[in-house]
């Protein structure tokens, strides 16, 4: 369906996604930075930054989407993700035990509270969105060529 | 009255999905479905199960669709229908007896045994300062599991990129490379 625009889809569907995809990360930003006061959390935040990117890559093309997020950059926040993420659950060891939450809890309601949750929501987004653009990356990228053998 | 129009649409579009033989229209079905399941976790009144649903649901369907369109997917429709069905029809009724024998000690629909989330409801506020039940339980009581959910999603990542990689796979007569769109 692309083969005939060379890279992407058609110019509609293009400015559409030049407006609303910083919405669409706007939006996932949101979720996940208020997981602990809201609904959502840092694996549907995740998922709606990463399918940000992937709105990006359907409409303009794989050049574009990976010229904002190169591939060592998403493999380096998913580890980086998961290393913060057990960071935050040894540092616990500082006060007793593991994930112990040893901020301090703050006021309810407010976004700087509750402790650890909200940087573990934040390093669980990275983990999972930078985790699933990379294996989309990759699903979508691969052709199997056994067909034309035939 | 809402939940069995949505499990009858529900079961309407899984049973499309599976008998349909165009592989888009399939995959157009379970998009239904799981949006019909998104909408019956938000009448239940679980908004966070239902955020995750509805864009993990958005996520594989768009994987699913640019995965089966213009690729040449083996499609198999072996001969051996007898006996598959037979298997199935037996499995089904198996399931469907030893379900109806745990469901029956299980607490009834929307009367939940108390124990531990009486706890978590009354002491989730002042013990973890987060607003979100869910969230204090997730990342604070039950904070292990979401690690082990992490470790699952870090090992999925690995083992897609380490199956659909380039580099030692041009075996066989069979080349795989990256699409040049």
């Amino acid at each position: 369906m692309s083969r005939k625009h060379e890279k992407g889809m058609s110019l509609i569907v293009k400015t559409i996604t030049r407006f609303t995809v910083g919405l669409i990360l706007l939006y996932g930003i949101y979720i996940l930075s208020h997981g602990h006061i809201s609904p959502g959390g840092g694996f549907a935040g995740g998922v709606i930054v990463a399918l940000s990117f992937i709105h990006l890559m359907l409409a303009y093309g794989k050049e574009t989407a990976l010229k904002k997020l190169p591939k060592n950059v998403a493999s380096f926040f998913e580890s980086s993700g998961a290393i913060l993420f057990l960071g935050i659950a040894l540092l616990g060891f500082t006060g007793g035990y593991f994930f112990l939450n040893f901020l301090s809890k703050g006021q309810p309601f407010r976004l700087f509270s509750a402790g650890i949750i909200p940087l573990c929501n934040i390093a669980i987004s990275f983990k999972v969105g930078a985790g699933l653009f990379t294996i989309f990356v990759a699903l979508v990228l691969l052709t199997f060529e056994i067909g034309k053998k035939k | 009255m809402e939940l069995y129009i949505l499990l009858g649409f529900m079961i309407l579009g899984a049973i499309i999905a599976i008998e349909i033989k165009d592989l888009l229209s399939s995959v157009v079905a379970v998009g239904a479905v799981g949006l019909g399941l998104s909408i019956m976790f938000l009448i239940l009144k679980a908004p966070d199960v239902a955020i995750t649903q509805l864009v993990v649901e958005i996520l594989a369907l768009i994987i699913l669709v640019r995965a089966t369109l213009k690729k040449d997917l083996p499609f198999s429709a072996s001969g051996r229908w007898f006996f598959n069905t037979i298997i199935t029809i037996c499995f089904v009724a198996l399931f469907l007896i030893v379900g109806m024998k745990c469901f029956k000690d299980l607490p009834g629909f929307g009367y939940p045994i108390m124990r531990i989330s009486s706890v978590y409801l009354k002491d989730g506020l002042s013990q973890t300062g987060a607003a979100n039940t869910v969230a204090s339980v997730i990342l604070d009581y039950r904070a292990y599991d979401t690690l082990g959910e992490a470790t699952v999603l870090f090992t999925a990542v690995i083992g897609v990129l380490a199956i659909v990689r380039r580099i030692g796979r041009k075996k066989q007569g069979k080349t795989i490379g990256e699409d040049d769109e």
